[in-house]
């Protein structure tokens, strides 16, 4: 996992050297100084008559090594911003470039939000991660490191100290981090319960108040809320021991070093020999720092933990596989609109045990229009899928212009074959900007030219900015009908070969439904078309209609041979027909 | 972690300041009119905040902020036992043996030890009081804002994102939390630290303490400048995370569309814009609040080493040395520690200033974010100045009414008349009668216009019209979501206005187009419509909406668990569990929105033959999408721009050819 991200550093890794570096230079500057600051104002060289000489020699150094210290700090603190937030924008990027690689499989494999708390909050913590393991991870080691030399070059029988309280000190913040980390995990868990609960409290809020759940959700609430507190308090409660126990350790080891230290001094007899006075201020200074390396360490160590997680969620965007990309030098050219299905057989897993498509045999020529029916999970939208390769047939093979799917350039086979989803959206930008997906080049009047086909051109317009009209993020201020219609009208601007609507003109009203299938009829002739609809209006005009049944064509024919051979077809137009019977009778009443 | 997203910030690009328009008049959904902000500050924010805790943990917080003293004086302590360690004991011991020093140092040194030791109790007791405090604190947080939220008018869940108000509760209270938990404790810790160690400076040596006043004020100049310019590009920070935040949402969502208009590259560039600037912004504000830290602490190292230079100077030139103590020791000479004193002090000074400094942006994002929670807890509840009440009744031989406790399954209007101090009851039997009623979302834009209509009790009701012609506002009416502006609703007679809210909407079931179910059971979702229902009522109520057969067929049937808005079920099956939890309510009058989505024909078939069954016997108000049902209502109501354009019967409609007419054979869509 590790690796993998760090495949990301990339340019960033010249500073990602150097902050270290600068690190080390700073931690070695600043445990220098207890020691030469102990020196300066040794009392033995203070009272000999070169006193003067002898603090400002040591001024001199200290402020030396006070500046080295300072300008290491602050670049250090420069190149770990630079190597933390290039790490975390290159990971941003290659996640957003992988999920560009994504087939649908892949897509459907990570929810939507799932990816955007990658991309957002779990690179950010990795970020953070990073620039506390280049600053302080290995800055405190040696801080550490250095602390515990100074140490034994001051008084190696008091530092000796150190080396029994470490251990046990690290014994008990780990013990803590042990014992609070189960904690956390399930805390978070009972957090996301909670804020799931607003949500739906939220999203929900008309049904609430309509059955006047307004109490029975705040019992609801309060008492996820108090299971949040209950588990939060416990683990608050035991990290709360770190900063006593830090206390405790501290203070022990100053208090028993001042006893023991002064009484080296005393029984020396003297206070100028091996260990004097102001040195006994540096030994605890040290003290502090190799206590205070321990728990931070014991921090750093619980932020990894913390965005391990984060790390691994990253890493599987990353290593997830594509399976389907293009092919290299693929066909560039479709030749024409003409789609064979040989054979297929389809699964959306390897391991579903369960064909969603199976023996499907199809023919359908260039420029024909092809109506599908079939009732919800007969796989309709799995079929149409598999043409411009959303999907990649399990078994056998799927022709486009004569040639397999998978031999074209992915790009140019989807530039050919345009489909209008089920589930379509439209992006925040306005209506010029949301056509122009599907041709970035398209002078306004080709943009007014597929909007007529699509029957759009007229409610544009009736907006005061027209074509400038801002569509909102998910285009939630059109209709449903308006929003399909501009979806068709994108769809149409690719000048494709084959055009497939799944299910687009669902909410638009019968006969617009129709002016648009009769413009198709007249203006792009040589697509194909393809039409999966719920109403037997919308297709029964087609070339054939391919009857889909538990992921099976049972009927393959044009109205007339249907409604003679297929019992689901007939079934179906009966139903449907029946509730126009009245707009006929109105019909036949106007001829009369 | 969740897959729950909390905030969705819009991305502010240039083109929705230029065009505001929206072809529809539906109230709006957007974070534009966000009272407070991102950042801004609300007065009073602080105080609010102290006296909210000091009302609910003033003990606590008694003892805490003693502890907190008593852990600000480890510094202080600690110089001064060294000091007169070094300077008195020591050279003594020297001069005249170990014996002669022996107890007082042990004494000195077990002092201390026990100081040390009430230290950690203190730390220990302080640190488990505001784990308490601050977790409480939170939760009381929390439970108020969710309490309040209940209360608030649906106007407001309709005028906000909901992505904001969720950061309220997430985001928000987090920083809330920091501020509680840590920053305050911090800075008053820091404080007393701070008072401590100049006081005890002062003490030693005034020549010494100007020198460290001269540091403090350039630290305080750095603070400003580098702390300062911190805040402000951590700012652009968040603001350029959330903007490419947005965009990645956005892209994510519509992946598939991308996909299929090989929009991939062109996506790839817009990011990498949204990505860089990110950088630039992330960068900027990391480097600020990487430097601050070693630039502090290093003006202490100089502060430190001109500190010994001058305190060298002064043992050296035995200068006379003074300071508060030369109040009651007279003016004394320089030694050596009380320079190591003095050291030790400005040390633990300097860390401390640093420390604060490390709490100022944290202290601003806590600050914001208990105003954006207290924002919430100040909006306006929704108003009831209701008081005839719904209550179970039983008739009398005469026929007249009287209140029982017991479910009878008749209903009464429980009516007090002031006047005469008289109490009616009015049997509930879902007369409705809407009377010139005018209405508009904001003050500048009516959207319904003198609109009559009545309904008898049992009869069925269709509107019908274009997209924003008003359907739905009219049942948000009758439910008062929303208050009408100006003409009368009455029920069985009683202006809506005088019934109490609570007891009006029991008295009407809703089954909404867009479907919403809760986390839990199936069983829970049904039983939501009345609490009290058995398993055996949820479960005739699922056989009447034909949900039984597919519940049955659930892996644990009524057990099965729904989460995230039952995205386990299909669109018709989850519409199908809202008609049998509005059928287990019962109520006398419904109010259905009937679903436009794309559902199967068969279910669809089965989710119309239960809408059906539950409307009869009812006042029906339907927003109809299906001609079928909108052909056997005793009443279609064609709205068009707010007004009711035509009316009546299928058959004098159709005869009638107008916009009904026009509608029904498909020439408008029927939305």
């Amino acid at each position: 996992m590790v690796k993998t991200l760090l495949k990301s550093v990339r340019q960033y890794k010249k500073p990602s050297i150097i902050t270290p570096i600068f690190m080390l230079i700073e931690a070695f500057c600043e445990c220098l100084m207890p020691f030469l600051m102990s020196q300066m104002i040794n009392e033995d060289a203070l009272a000999s008559s070169g006193a003067m000489s002898h603090i400002l020699k040591y001024g001199l150094i200290l402020v030396l090594l006070a500046g080295i210290s300072l300008t290491s700090g602050a670049l250090a603190g420069k190149f770990a911003a630079q190597a933390s937030c290039g790490f975390a924008t290159n990971l941003r990027h290659d996640l957003f470039y992988k999920v560009q690689k994504f087939s649908f499989a892949n897509v459907d494999k990570f929810s939507t939000s799932s990816l955007v708390t990658r991309l957002t909050t779990d690179v950010t913590n990795v970020q953070m991660a990073y620039q506390m393991s280049l600053r302080i991870a290995i800055r405190v080691p040696l801080q550490f490191l250095f602390a515990i030399i100074m140490s034994f070059s001051i008084n190696a029988s008091l530092a000796w100290i150190f080396v029994v309280i470490v251990p046990i000190l690290f014994g008990f913040l780990f013990s803590i981090v042990r014992v609070v980390m189960p904690f956390f995990r399930r805390i978070f868990k009972k957090y996301d319960a909670l804020n799931n609960s607003v949500q739906e409290n939220v999203g929900g809020i008309r049904v609430v108040k309509s059955f006047v759940r307004e109490d029975y959700e705040k019992e609801k609430f309060n008492k996820a809320a108090e299971e949040v507190r209950n588990d939060f308090t416990r683990a608050e409660k035991i990290i709360a021991l770190n900063s006593p126990i830090m206390t405790l350790f501290v203070n022990m080891a100053a208090t028993v070093i001042a006893y023991l230290g002064s009484k080296a001094i005393i029984d020396s007899g003297t206070l100028s020999g091996a260990f004097v006075p102001t040195e006994l201020s540096a030994l605890i200074t040290y003290g502090i720092q190799v206590l205070s390396a321990c728990m931070m360490f014991s921090m750093v160590f619980v932020m990894m933990t913390m965005s391990v997680e984060a790390g691994r969620r990253i890493s599987e965007v990353l290593k997830e596989e594509v399976d389907i990309v293009s092919p290299e030098n693929g066909i560039k050219v479709v030749k024409d609109g003409s789609i064979r299905f040989e054979n297929v057989n389809f699964k959306y897993s390897k391991e579903a045990n369960k064909y969603a498509l199976s023996d499907i045999d199809l023919e359908i020529e260039a420029g024909q229009t092809i109506g599908v029916l079939g009732g919800t999970g007969s796989s309709k939208t799995t079929l149409i899928q598999l043409i411009p390769r959303l999907y990649d047939a399990t078994e056998g093979r799927v022709l486009v212009g004569g040639v397999d799917v998978k031999d074209y350039d992915l790009d140019v086979l989807r530039r050919e074959v345009s489909v209008v989803l089920q589930k379509n959206v439209l992006f925040s930008g306005t209506i010029k900007e949301n056509l122009r997906w599907g041709d970035e080049n398209a002078k306004d009047e080709d943009l007014v030219r597929v909007c007529k086909l699509a029957q759009a051109d007229e409610f544009i317009r009736s907006f005061p900015d027209g074509y400038d009209t801002y569509i909102e993020q998910g285009g939630t201020n059109v209709s449903g009908g308006q929003k399909q219609r501009l979806c068709i009208a994108r769809a149409l601007l690719r000048k494709p070969k084959i055009l497939i609507l799944d299910d687009s003109t669902s909410a638009v009203d019968m006969k617009t439904d129709a002016l648009i299938r009769r413009a198709f009829e007249e203006e792009i002739p040589d697509t194909t078309k393809i039409i999966i609809a719920q109403r037997v209006a919308s297709v029964e005009h087609a070339d054939k209609i391919i009857i889909l049944d538990g992921g099976k064509i049972v009927a393959f024919g044009n109205h007339a041979e249907l409604l003679e051979t297929s019992e689901i077809y007939r079934e179906i137009y009966d139903a449907q027909t029946k509730s126009r019977s009245v707009e006929e009778k109105k019909g036949e009443k106007d001829h009369e | 972690m969740s897959e729950t997203k909390t905030s969705q910030p819009t991305p502010q690009t240039p083109h929705s300041s230029q065009s505001n328009y929206r072809p529809m008049g539906r109230p709006m959904r957007g974070g534009r009119g966000m009272p407070v902000p991102k950042g801004a500050i609300k007065k009073g924010t602080f105080p609010r905040l102290i006296k909210m805790l000091f009302k609910h943990y003033k003990w606590y917080l008694v003892v805490a902020l003693i502890c907190i003293v008593i852990n600000a004086t480890v510094n202080l302590v600690s110089s001064v036992f060294l000091q007169s360690l070094i300077d008195d004991v020591i050279p003594a011991g020297v001069a005249n043996g170990f014996e002669s020093v022996a107890e007082k140092l042990l004494g000195m040194t077990l002092a201390m030890a026990g100081w040390y030791a009430v230290i950690v109790v203190a730390s220990f007791a302080y640190n488990r009081i505001m784990a308490v405090v601050t977790q409480g604190m939170l939760c009381q947080l929390r439970k108020d804002m969710f309490a309040k939220m209940q209360s608030l008018p649906i106007k407001y869940f309709d005028t906000h994102a909901h992505g904001e108000i969720m950061s309220a509760y997430t985001n928000d209270t987090d920083t809330v939390r920091q501020l509680i938990g840590q920053s305050i404790p911090t800075l008053i810790s820091s404080t007393f630290t701070l008072l401590f160690s100049v006081a005890l400076m002062l003490w030693y040596s005034l020549w010494l303490s100007l020198i460290v006043a001269v540091a403090t004020i350039v630290m305080s100049f750095i603070i400003k400048k580098i702390g300062g310019g911190s805040a402000k590009y951590m700012v652009e920070r968040q603001r350029s995370l959330a903007v490419e935040e947005g965009f990645v949402e956005e892209m994510m969502k519509g992946q598939k569309v991308v996909k299929v208009f090989t929009y991939e590259d062109r996506a790839k560039v817009d990011f990498d814009k949204y990505n860089d600037k990110l950088y630039q912004d992330s960068v900027r504000a990391n480097t600020y609040g990487n430097i601050l830290g070693p630039i502090l602490g290093n003006v202490g190292n100089f502060n430190y080493v001109i500190l010994t230079i001058v305190g060298g100077l002064l043992l050296v030139s035995k200068l006379p040395n003074v300071g508060l103590s030369s109040i009651f020791q007279g003016i004394g000479v320089m030694e050596a520690g009380i320079i190591v004193a003095f050291l030790g002090m400005s040390k633990g000074f300097a860390q401390t200033v640093n420390q604060m400094s490390q709490q100022v942006s944290m202290i601003a994002m806590g600050l914001a974010g208990a105003s954006r929670v207290f924002t919430v807890m100040d909006e306006e509840p929704e108003k009831d100045e209701g008081y005839v009440t719904l209550v179970n009744a039983k008739r009398n031989a005469d026929g007249s009414l009287t209140e029982t406790q017991e479910r009878t399954g008749l209903w009464a209007w429980k009516h007090y008349h002031k006047s005469d101090d008289t109490t009616t009851y009015i049997e509930l039997k879902g007369d409705i009668v809407m009377e010139n009623v005018d209405f508009g979302y904001v003050p500048e834009k009516q959207v319904l216009t003198d609109v009559s209509l009545y309904a008898k009790p049992g009869q069925k009701i269709a509107f019908v019209g274009a997209t924003g012609a008003g359907k739905t506002t009219i049942t948000n009416l009758i439910n008062r979501f929303y208050d009408i502006g100006d003409g009368k609703i009455r029920y069985d007679g009683i202006n809506i206005n005088k019934i109490k809210k609570d007891d009006l909407r029991r008295s009407l079931g809703v089954v909404l187009q867009d479907v919403n179910l809760f986390t839990g059971t199936v069983m829970d979702n049904i039983r939501y419509g009345r609490l009290d229902a058995s398993d055996a009522e949820c479960i005739a109520a699922a056989k009447l909406s034909n949900a039984h057969d597919f519940i049955s067929r659930l892996p644990n049937g009524y057990e099965t668990v729904l989460t995230n808005n039952g995205s386990n079920l299909s669109q018709g099956q989850r519409q199908l569990l809202s008609i049998a939890r509005a059928a287990v309510a019962d109520p006398p009058v419904m109010i259905l929105d009937e679903a436009t989505s794309s559902i199967d024909t068969r279910t669809e078939a089965l989710v119309t033959d239960g809408m059906d069954k539950l409307m009869q016997g009812r006042t029906v108000f339907v927003i109809a999408h299906r001609l079928s049902t909108v052909r056997n209502s005793d009443a279609i109501m064609v709205l068009d721009h707010g007004k009711i354009i035509e009316r009546g019967t299928h058959e004098q409609l159709i005869e009638q050819g107008g916009v009904y007419y026009q509608l029904y054979t498909g020439a408008f869509e029927l939305e």
